[in-house]
């Protein structure tokens, strides 16, 4: 575990922040796969011109995205303070807060609470911090069934699936895929169901209506939660939140602590900003505000788990943290020209796309997710649709910055970082690069099954521990020269 | 130490000589529409009409026919009402229609029922959006959620230009339900559809201030 200032991050082995490859890796095989990348261009387009059209009817956009941005500094600037008053405000309406310093204890205190009320199963509404620690598989663990409500995430759950997007979690499947998942996976499901998504739609309807009938034990996320009242927030589309958050006996709630917001009437900015920015949308069709136990409407327990896992070491950096003001709206993954082809599964955690890029490796530390912040190429458009403005671009290069540094800091080098240095020093200069080229091309000779299993060096610390491809018996350069006759 | 003690003082550790914090909100948008009521009104029923709502404008006396007509077009026999509200908005029960009031009716009694009729609290004309507080005539919030059809009664004083116009006149103590058309969703392929665990129908009468 690394740690940057002294702060704990996000612990590995539990949870969904980091991939079981790097960036460029993972990209490349998801650049393979045609059907995934028409869905998202499909998908990103439809939504970048429904948040154009949105956003641009609005004449106090700039000062609406300014607004949120200050707010969310300064929340941040006090974030103990809003914090304890937070906690103050939903203890007095009947609410009980829990807090847990990461994924392994907010688990922990999930299930403890499930098992007090007597539930073997769950519903869920979608909620990225709950995937973030992986929930599911802990109370899973405890013998519990947690059953997601949101459409896409049923999908992607009874798939045996990740999510690959913040708002539409199973952009990557279409619907004769998802209606094979549902045939397969549904106990019951009509044989003649067909691929028309009204259909679908129906068919989950049916699947969850009797599980929200019958729930004791709801689970959510939060956008919101309200220092000066104590008032949590849910934003969606669909209503299984609004069955979660109002049939159980018991709400359980889990939130990171950069969701706080200081006063009721900084919810008047965020409620424009995020569903405009978000689905395109004037606003969302639900939205569910409530504040601690309300005697005789909804669940009469009520439960807040304020999560750490990674926050505190984003905090500690002070040009890092901006990525803790994130809204979680989505627009940044859609303006993406990376995102737009490689998908959300190539960045190995729940969090994708150019938010995700700069918030993965400050919560698991930089070195645990140290490709993710060359995923970008660096054209800002991010930073000109975040609704909060937050400045991706910089928070990248600052990011590879303190990869490169904390690399050097370490006594002894790692491989990567000599290789990482190594090419470097090989592709600053055109004569070296083509010369590390030729020797490569000496390697054909010693290539078995068309890979190489060493490359001379410097190239050869990258090759011991992957194998690379047999590089054409002519490189680009040399074709050139003896074409055109002019070295370069 | 607590994991609370712990968690705090990271932050505060996080934060430890970070400077002086940063200086007021700058609240330049708009904190009023500046329309008049007439164009409130119209923008409020054109932005319903965008979710596929239904919006019918009258004036007091006429909102019983209203009602009877409205639950008439949908199909809505069997209708659960809240307690307070405006009895003289109800018409007597066509025949064939029963209106029940909730007396906490459990979620299954109420997934057998067709509709339910509520006021509301506010609601927003820029962003077409209707807020329930769970007052008088609103009810618990499960009722607007589980019947398949939602028809709601909104007084035309009731109407608030902007989101912040709304912000500042909402209690926030109380449990709140914004609802901006009917559920949907657009997780297959994009293609929306609408009707996924809330309300597939929603309609609303826009009562005249006498
Ligand atoms: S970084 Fe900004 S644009 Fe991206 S998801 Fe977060 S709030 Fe939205």
């Amino acid at each position: 575990m690394s740690t940057y200032l002294g702060m704990p991050t996000a612990p590995p082995g539990v949870g969904h922040l980091r991939g079981t490859q790097p960036f460029d890796i993972a990209a490349r095989r998801a650049l393979g796969n045609s059907q995934l990348r028409r869905n998202l261009a499909n998908a990103t387009s439809t939504i970048r011109a429904r948040r154009a059209a949105v956003v641009g009817e609005l004449p106090d956009w700039e000062a609406l995205r300014e607004a949120g941005r200050a707010i969310k500094a300064e929340t941040m600037a006090h974030l103990d303070r809003y914090l304890e008053q937070l906690e103050e405000q939903v203890t007095a309406r009947g609410g009980t807060v829990h807090w847990a310093r990461d994924a392994i204890e907010a688990n922990r205190l999930v299930t403890g609470l499930v098992t007090d009320a007597g539930a073997r199963e769950v519903v869920k509404s979608k909620s990225i911090t709950t995937d973030e620690i992986g929930l599911n598989e802990a109370l899973a663990a405890a013998g519990i069934t947690a059953h997601e409500t949101d459409l896409a995430e049923l999908i992607v759950q009874l798939g045996h699936d990740r999510p690959s997007h913040i708002l539409v979690p199973a952009i990557h499947r279409n619907r004769a895929e998802i209606r094979d998942i549902f045939l397969r996976e549904m106990p019951g499901a009509d044989p003649g169901l067909t691929d028309a998504p009204a259909d679908l739609t129906a068919a989950a309807r049916t699947h969850l209506r009797q599980r929200f009938l019958a729930a004791r034990v709801g689970i959510s996320g939060a956008n919101f939660a309200v220092a000066e009242t104590g008032t949590l927030g849910v934003v969606e589309s669909e209503g299984n939140g609004r069955m979660c958050l109002t049939l159980p006996e018991t709400l359980i709630t889990v939130m990171g602590i950069e969701k706080v917001i200081p006063r009721w009437q900084d919810l008047e900015v965020f409620l424009q900003l995020l569903p405009r920015s978000s689905t395109g949308e004037r606003m969302n069709p639900y939205t569910t505000l409530w504040t601690g136990v309300t005697p005789g409407d909804g669940p009469q327990r009520f439960h807040l788990v304020l999560l750490d896992n990674g926050r505190t070491a984003a905090l500690a950096d002070q040009v890092g943290r901006q990525a803790l003001h994130c809204i979680r709206c989505s627009a940044c993954l859609n303006v993406c020209p990376v995102y737009e082809r490689t998908g959300g599964h190539a960045y190995g955690s729940v969090y994708p796309g150019p938010i995700g890029a700069v918030l993965s490796p400050q919560l698991t530390g930089v070195e645990e997710n140290a490709s993710l912040p060359y995923a970008s190429s660096l054209c800002g458009a991010c930073y000109q649709a975040c609704p909060v403005k937050i400045d991706i671009p910089s928070l990248l290069v600052h990011l590879r910055a303190r990869h490169v540094e904390e690399r050097r800091q370490r006594r002894v080098p790692s491989p990567e970082s000599v290789t990482m240095a190594a090419a470097a020093w090989v592709m600053a200069s055109p004569g070296r690069y083509a010369a590390a080229q030729r020797a490569g091309q000496a390697g054909r000779v010693l290539g078995r099954d068309g890979r190489i299993r060493r490359l001379p060096p410097p190239l050869s610390a990258w090759t011991s521990a992957r194998d690379a491809p047999v590089p054409p018996p002519e490189t680009f350069r040399d074709w050139w020269r003896r074409e055109r006759g002019t070295a370069q | 130490m607590t994991a609370r003690d712990e968690v705090l003082g990271r932050i505060r550790g996080a934060l430890g000589g970070t400077g002086a914090a940063p200086g007021a909100i700058p609240r330049d948008y708009r904190s009023a529409a500046g329309m008049g009521p007439a164009e409130v009104l119209d923008r409020l029923s054109e932005r319903l009409r965008d979710y596929g709502c239904r919006v019918y404008r009258v004036t007091a006396g006429e909102v019983p026919g209203t009602v009877a007509a409205a639950l008439a077009e949908r199909g809505a026999r069997r209708v659960v009402v809240p307690p307070g509200l405006e009895p003289r908005w109800l018409p007597s029960p066509p025949p064939g229609t029963e209106f029940i009031t909730d007396d906490g009716l459990s979620p299954a009694a109420l997934d057998s029922l067709d509709g339910v009729i509520t006021g509301a609290a506010l609601a927003i004309a820029e962003t077409g959006t209707i807020v329930l507080d769970a007052g008088p005539g609103q009810g618990r919030r499960v009722l607007s959620l589980i019947p398949d059809y939602h028809l709601c009664l909104l007084r035309a004083g009731q109407v608030a230009g902007l989101v912040p116009e709304a912000i500042a006149r909402l209690r926030p103590g109380q449990p709140l339900t914004w609802i901006s058309g009917p559920s949907a969703t657009a997780d297959i392929e994009l293609s929306r559809v609408e009707g996924v665990h809330g309300p597939r129908t929603l309609d609303v009468i826009l009562v005249a201030d006498a």
